[in-house]
């Protein structure tokens, strides 16, 4: 495998084949959404009146609070996914980057779904 | 057939981490991975947790708030609201160095003071508004 064309080179798509390009842009793309999605998570959560299950139920149960916190839990935990990467690029190497970038994906997809279903359940279930 | 190669002495490494005389902007970007992961790995785990015992019913998102507003429960919340705004304010700093600006070393150096007065001042503030508001 070659090193690419030199065009290629110069539009930032070597090796990588655009991948690089395209997880960097990810990253931003994932941080400027999580950004706000956790601003208004945060905030929402401190002027609850109380934290105790009911309420809580019922303010999870609102659509305009599911479906932000869903959109949350897909910008937050795919954000975190790249990071983590990042960082086992830089000091992993050989089988053992392999070993944990699989674990790694399941951890991110078996947390994700179980909050996302969590939502749901909460979200649709007759009150 | 061809012999194995052997390995050439591994080479020595730059004392990267150790050489270098520390400064904030150095700082600021190490503490921008550490706080990531500890988001990653810490709030993320209590956050699905949190989910899940509010869709699993009352009795088990009671044992929830026991762990998580015990004494050892807040100050772990404490610690991971301070990650979090350290690594929303780096990561906004990142977002201004990505359009090219704050690269001379005057505004290099304020941004990244300014990602640890605002990051502190935002916990302290969040936790003030938190507790006092809400009469715990």
């Amino acid at each position: 495998m070659g090193n690419g064309t030199q065009i290629g080179r110069v539009r930032g798509l070597g090796a990588g084949g655009g991948a690089v390009v395209h997880h960097w842009w990810l990253q931003r793309v994932t941080a400027v959404a999580s950004l706000f999605l956790v601003l208004w998570f945060v905030f929402s959560l401190a002027r609850l009146p109380s934290l105790d299950y009911a309420s809580t139920v019922m303010w999870l149960r609102q659509p305009l609070v599911a479906v932000p916190m869903c959109l949350l839990v897909v910008s937050v935990f795919w954000h975190f996914r790249l990071g983590v990467q990042v960082m086992l690029e830089d000091y992993l190497h050989g089988s053992k980057r392999v070993i944990a970038m699989l674990a790694l994906n399941f951890y991110t997809f078996a947390l994700a779904a179980l909050a996302l279903f969590s939502v749901l359940k909460v979200a649709l279930s007759a009150g | 057939m061809a012999s194995r190669p052997i390995a050439p002495p591994p080479r020595p490494l730059s004392p990267h981490l150790t050489i270098w005389k520390w400064r904030v902007h150095m700082a600021v970007s190490i503490v921008h991975r550490v706080t990531g992961h500890a988001l990653a790995f810490g709030a993320v785990v209590i956050f699905a947790w949190w989910l899940a015992a509010l869709a699993s019913g009352p009795t088990y998102y009671r044992l929830f708030q026991d762990i998580v507003f015990s004494p050892l429960g807040v100050l772990v919340g404490f610690g991971l609201t301070w990650a979090m705004f350290q690594h929303m304010g780096s990561g906004i700093r990142h977002f201004i160095m990505d359009s090219g600006e704050g690269f001379d070393l005057a505004t290099s150096r304020r941004m990244a003071m300014l990602t640890f007065v605002f990051s502190v001042l935002a916990t302290l503030a969040f936790w003030a508004f938190v507790l006092l508001g809400r009469g715990y």
